[in-house]
């Protein structure tokens, strides 16, 4: 919609520009059509310079103000992807590995620069184990990321926790690499917008 | 072909005068424990029944449910046999036992029913005899090939199968599982799969029976944690009510004690899971039974006297099955554990009987189902290959429906832990999980 609007917005500075060079209409003379006689060609006085320039520099300013809104756009996003980054466990187990550590260190900045923001992190398990254990380790994950957020001052009335124990997982198979994709923490936005990233 | 002969007509006119004479005085005659026919069962050798052709207008489906329910006993064995099993009368009509061909067949009884105005009446003979050891009338009262009316045939297998072998039967029941997301029971021969819960909100699960089976009790999982509800079965409206729970809390595994009055559930929210107890109909606090202290605790198992749980808990370091009172204290590991063995023990279900807890134990992603015995703690594998997985007994302990993907789609099937003998129970098109086997029901 924005790339939309901005082409838009740049049609119709252009249309200003041109209309501003046009001259009053002239007295139509009757020429004879066997003659072929060129028309006059138009001069641009100071005016017509200027409106020029003026258009010039408010399609540069509304070319900086998108590339602007394009990188803020891009830097949010970012930064929602890096909120909503899953985290993985090792087998049977609910510590947080060094890797999900750092992936919830850079949640952490993004959660304090937007205090309104309300996440639910789903815990979950791969298909080993029996399936009521595995909701039972699913909400030990899901806790100790949120136990990782709140002891890192995050109040913990922002976050819910679920366990989805092995009912949903990310990837089918029975190997370990779809075991390894399915041990893991979840991080849904429930409230609010990230307005700094 | 073989020869058709009665070679005691004498015997058995007296026999069917004494039948006639029975049939009057015994019609309202009620069950007594142990009350097999004499000198004709013995443990471990499976006496052969031959189930006569039934008369009536559905007969040919009350012999087909009596055999196949005799059958997927494992304690008989069901004579099929194409022979006219009995003589025709000069007159044409049939009624003549042909007990010389049974014997030959390796019949030591024969089931001889026929329909009445208002159900079955059977009668069931000694072959060697040649005489009727029992008889009895049932009421078929619901109508005819209902879910209800199966359910009283099966009723009277399992009679049958009292009288023939001691024990009795457990045709008479169903068993609860889940499939795509809903609670269903389905009969002891896999007929008549039913929806128990709509379909909907949240995801149920674990479905467990009330020890009377008026109510069920299940989790439902939703994106603001787990619930235990309890359910009514068959009442008017199908009551039901969820226990109360902190949001974003798992609540799971759920178990009624052998009296009925107290349920038993994992809950955990922050700092591991616990087994708690609530009265199953009241509105009382919960009460913690495990300390886990950030472990977990969940699956709890009743012995039949209620005075005893197995659980499984991962507190010593692996998954494996705990065994304690009632009340979470004098927990002791059931199954033995050493340092790095990965092997996970879930799942339990304590037999009826009160001596073996069935589990599933899993290894590197291949999961069997095994016993351990109370007494001597030792354990035995059932299954291979494939993965055979959630255990649930029968009330007669000698059968177990689990959990298996060994077609491809994970479905119930049902073992004989004497002989090791599968059948297949569902076949159910999203997959069938979670099977839970109800106490003997009382058919009316």
């Amino acid at each position: 919609m924005n790339r939309i609007h901005r082409g838009m917005a740049l049609a119709m500075v252009a249309a200003v520009a041109v209309s501003a060079c046009k001259k009053k209409p002239e007295t139509v003379v009757p020429t004879n059509p066997t003659t072929n006689t060129p028309p006059p060609a138009e001069t641009c006085n100071a005016a017509c310079r200027d409106s020029i320039s003026r258009a010039n520099a408010l399609r540069d300013s509304l070319v900086r103000a998108a590339e602007l809104e394009r990188a803020r756009a891009a830097a949010l996003e970012a930064a929602r992807n890096t909120v909503t980054a899953t985290i993985y466990f090792e087998y049977d187990a609910s510590d947080i590995r060094s890797d999900a550590r750092s992936a919830l260190d850079s949640k952490l900045s993004i959660l304090r620069s937007n205090p309104g923001l309300q996440i639910r992190i789903s815990g979950h398990a791969d298909e080993r184990g029996s399936d009521q254990y595995n909701d039972a380790l699913g909400q030990r994950r899901a806790a100790s990321a949120r136990r990782y957020l709140t002891d890192n001052g995050i109040d913990a009335s922002r976050i819910a926790i679920v366990s989805y124990g092995e009912q949903r997982p990310a990837m089918g198979g029975s190997d370990e690499n779809a075991w390894a994709r399915n041990r893991r923490a979840e991080f849904e936005i429930t409230a609010g917008t990230i307005s700094t990233p | 072909m073989m020869r058709l002969s009665v070679r005691r007509p004498g015997a058995l006119a007296l026999m069917a005068a004494l039948a006639l004479v029975l049939r009057g005085t015994t019609a309202r005659a009620q069950d007594t424990t142990m009350v097999r026919i004499s000198g004709q069962y013995n443990a471990g050798i499976k006496p052969g029944v031959l189930v006569l052709p039934v008369n009536g207008a559905n007969g040919d489906s009350v012999r087909a449910i009596l055999q196949r329910d005799l059958d997927y006993s494992d304690r008989i064995n069901v004579i099929l046999t194409e022979a006219t099993p009995m003589d025709t009368a000069s007159d044409g009509s049939r009624g003549q036992f042909n007990f010389p061909l049974y014997a030959r067949l390796g019949a030591m009884l024969v089931v001889h029913a026929t329909t009445t105005g208002t159900g079955l009446h059977v009668a069931v003979h000694s072959v060697r005899e040649q005489k009727v050891e029992r008889v009895r009338d049932f009421a078929l009262t619901a109508a005819p090939l209902s879910p209800d009316w199966r359910a009283q045939v099966h009723a009277i297998s399992d009679a049958v199968e009292l009288w023939a072998t001691g024990e009795r039967g457990i045709a008479a029941t169903r068993i609860l599982y889940t499939s795509g997301g809903r609670v269903y029971q389905i009969d002891s021969d896999g007929a008549n799969p039913t929806p128990i819960t709509e379909g909907g909100r949240g995801v149920a699960l674990y479905p467990s029976w009330h020890p009377r089976a008026t109510h069920i009790a299940y989790v439902v999982m939703t994106d603001d944690g787990t619930r235990v509800v309890i359910r009514e079965m068959g009442g008017a409206g199908n009551a039901s009510r969820t226990l109360r729970a902190s949001a974003g809390s798992v609540n799971t595994s759920p178990a009624f004690s052998p009296d009925g009055e107290t349920l038993l559930y994992a809950h955990g929210l922050d700092n591991g899971t616990d087994l708690y107890a609530t009265q199953a109909f009241g509105t009382d606090s919960p009460r913690r039974v495990t300390v886990s202290r950030g472990m977990d605790a969940v699956s709890p198992t009743f012995s039949p006297d209620g005075r005893r749980i197995v659980y499984v808990t991962n507190r010593p370091g692996g998954l494996g099955l705990y065994i304690a009172d009632a009340d979470g204290t004098n927990a002791e590991a059931l199954t033995p554990f050493s340092f790095g063995d990965q092997s996970q023990r879930t799942d339990p279900s304590w037999a009826p009987d009160g001596r073996l807890v069935a589990f599933q134990a899993e290894k590197d992603g291949q999961t069997q189902i095994h016993t351990v015995s109370i007494r001597e703690r030792s354990i035995r594998q059932y299954t291979s290959g494939s993965r055979n997985e959630d255990p649930s007994w029968s009330p007669d302990s000698r059968h177990l429906v689990f959990t298996s993907n060994r077609t491809g789609s994970w479905q119930l099937w049902v073992m004989d832990v004497e002989t090791n003998r599968f059948r297949q129970l569902t076949r159910a098109a999203g997959g069938a999980k979670g099977g839970a086997w109800s106490p003997r029901l009382v058919v009316h």
